[in-house]
């Protein structure tokens, strides 16, 4: 087991240097010249002179690379010109939006796509089973922005019953929250519907069933902690899905999250707030990733490492 | 005559089975490829038939519903937007972009990909370990992230769009073809083309390759409606074509601020990509089905 962690750690190192290493190479290939952007066409020769030596932008590239992933390993990614202060901390302040966002959108996908997956085990080829696979195809196919949009159209302005965006309330991380889940909730849906059905079929079931167990009993019971080891090893990718899939809808709802900042950096060309996002939401799928390989461990002891 | 009946029978017999194998093809497949190929038609002559102007202003027509006639007589059958401007032309003209895009993207990528995943599968060794971490780093990297950092860095145009949407994919096809090929090296005919002193080069296009082409093909076939959706949503967040061009993305992206009055301008274009792209999946399913028969459950 220790062995095992050794070696992913070391993986996911590896994969968040590679990460960095791309981020950087794409953004010093910017055309144009960054400092001008940071001060704007019309600054004096002086001015783009000090901004130059400000961000190490005369040095050579390998070099400024070097001071890139120091200034990485002590938790320095520049100033954010726009916003003033650490790129960081304005960029963490952002995170715990859209974790609560991503969270609510990973709760409202279990709560509601594991009872229906369950209720289309029961009865496969039924009118829900067929309703539910058009509908996490259709759910696939739906743009996210848009969907968001109807649901602001329809529960904000017609029905009046939640806020389109944030205004302090708890519910309104609802609205975001399912537009981000709903592409999802048909997906799991079907995954614990083949799940299910697949275990159900296996002796321990038939077994159980012989033994007069109520057919719930069984479902949830049996079935359920069998059906548990792909469920989780998907949860942790869909959290990271959710993070990810965020940047768009925070747009939609003018979420105060990570997302919306950086797509807000990203036109103003704020790069070391761009860097800090994408870090922070790399990092944050790559630690889940690794969560996910170690709980997979903890609930199936029937595995050893050497399955990895 | 012997002769004609033994050159017809082969014939017949194929027109039996590809008959046979159009008979398989479920219904909803039939359904896809319809709306599929009234998309491509539309995208190819729908601009030539009923063009559309970025930059025209007819405010006496403005926010027209859908089926309204304008005051010179035509009906706006989806309406008309804040500029008075035809929704319908406009979405015709943003299937060209959409088409376009995904075409090219597809085309683009998938041929990196096949190139280093042949190269990588076949050879294996360094070149597969380097071209695998490589991937493996940009998987772990969420595509939407790195689309949107790309097409912001780069500006917005549709080569550029193609270009992005092309670094974002070429991974996907890589793994197709590097799975294949790996597959396909260590097979008796691929020996005995060794033994009989063909080349890499050769072994790889006309025996390795040919096992690469059907997975790609179900690959790209997904690919394409995500490439589209992709498309839409970076130019939802204005990042995708320029302003003067149409796209469905961008389109919506306008219509939200016409949501209480005029709720056709980011529906319209919302239906066609939501219509087309599950015509797409509906299809990339026909093929896995037909392709590997064991994911019929």
């Amino acid at each position: 087991m220790g062995a095992f962690l050794a070696k992913r750690l070391a993986q996911a190192v590896v994969v968040a240097f590679g990460a960095l290493t791309l981020v950087f190479v794409i953004v010093r290939a910017v055309p144009g010249d960054p400092a001008k952007l940071i001060v704007g066409p019309d600054a004096s020769a002086g001015q783009l002179e000090s901004v130059r030596s400000d961000f190490g932008l005369d040095d050579p590239l390998w070099r400024q690379y070097v001071d890139h992933l120091g200034g990485i390993v002590r938790g320095d990614l520049g100033d954010s010109w726009r916003l003033g202060g650490s790129a960081l901390t304005n960029t963490l302040e952002r995170f715990p939006a859209t974790l609560t966002l991503a969270l609510a959108a990973l709760v409202l996908t279990v709560a509601i796509g594991i009872p229906l997956g369950m209720l289309c085990a029961r009865r496969p080829g039924k009118v829900l089973d067929l309703v539910v696979s058009t509908g996490s195809l259709a759910g696939q196919a739906i743009p996210s922005f848009w969907l968001g949009i109807v649901l602001i159209l329809l529960f904000a302005r017609h029905l009046d019953w939640l806020p389109a965006t944030v205004d302090g309330s708890p519910a309104a991380v609802l609205l975001p929250a399912l537009t981000l889940s709903l592409p999802f909730i048909g997906w799991l849906a079907r995954l614990v519907r083949s799940s299910a059905l697949e275990e159900g079929a296996k002796d321990y079931a038939r077994t159980a069933r012989a033994k007069g167990v109520p057919e719930g009993t069984i479902q949830y019971v049996h079935v359920g902690r069998n059906i548990a080891i792909p469920v989780v090893t998907v949860l942790g990718l869909l959290m990271g899905n959710f993070i990810a899939n965020a940047v768009i809808i925070e747009v939609v709802f003018s979420w105060p999250g990570i997302g919306s900042l950086m797509v807000d950096a990203i036109t103003n060309r704020d790069y070391a707030v761009v860097e800090a996002a994408i870090l922070t939401i790399t990092l944050s799928y790559i630690v889940l990733n690794l969560f996910v390989d170690v709980v997979y461990f903890v609930i199936d002891p029937r595995l050893t490492p050497e399955d990895a | 005559m012997s002769s004609t009946a033994a050159a017809d029978r082969p014939a017949a017999a194929r027109t039996r089975s590809a008959l046979g194998a159009a008979r398989r093809v479920p219904v909803r497949v039939w359904i896809g490829g319809g709306v599929l190929a009234l998309f491509v038609l539309a995208a190819v002559v729908g601009p030539v038939l009923h063009p559309y102007d970025p930059v025209a202003t007819d405010l006496p027509n403005r926010l027209l519903a859908p089926g309204e006639r304008t005051e010179a007589g035509a009906v706006a059958w989806l309406g008309t937007d804040q500029m008075g401007r035809d929704l319908l032309a406009n979405l015709l003209a943003g299937s060209r972009i959409s088409l376009l895009v995904a075409c090219a993207t597809v085309l683009v990528g998938g041929a990196v990909g096949l190139v280093v995943g042949l190269v990588s599968g076949y050879f294996g060794g360094w070149p597969d370990t380097i071209a695998s971490r490589v991937g493996d780093i940009q998987l772990a990297f969420p595509s939407i992230l790195l689309a949107i950092l790309l097409a912001g860095v780069l500006g917005p145009s549709v080569t550029n769009i193609v270009v992005t949407l092309a670094i974002t994919r070429w991974v996907v096809f890589a793994r197709v073809a590097r799975a294949s090929a790996m597959a396909t090296r260590r097979l008796d005919f691929v020996d005995s083309a060794r033994v009989l002193g063909a080349g890499h080069i050769r072994i790889m296009v006309r025996h390795v390759l040919p096992s690469c082409w059907q997975p790609l093909l179900v690959a790209a076939t997904v690919q394409v409606g995500l490439v589209m959706v992709a498309e839409a949503s970076l130019s939802f967040l204005g990042l995708g074509v320029p302003v003067d061009t149409s796209s469905w993305g961008a389109t919506v992206s306008v219509g939200r601020d016409y949501l209480g009055s005029a709720w056709w301008i980011s529906t319209m274009p919302a239906v066609a990509l939501a219509l087309v792209v599950t015509a797409v999946g509906v299809i990339g399913d026909g093929f896995r089905d037909v392709s590997d028969p064991r994911s019929r459950i």
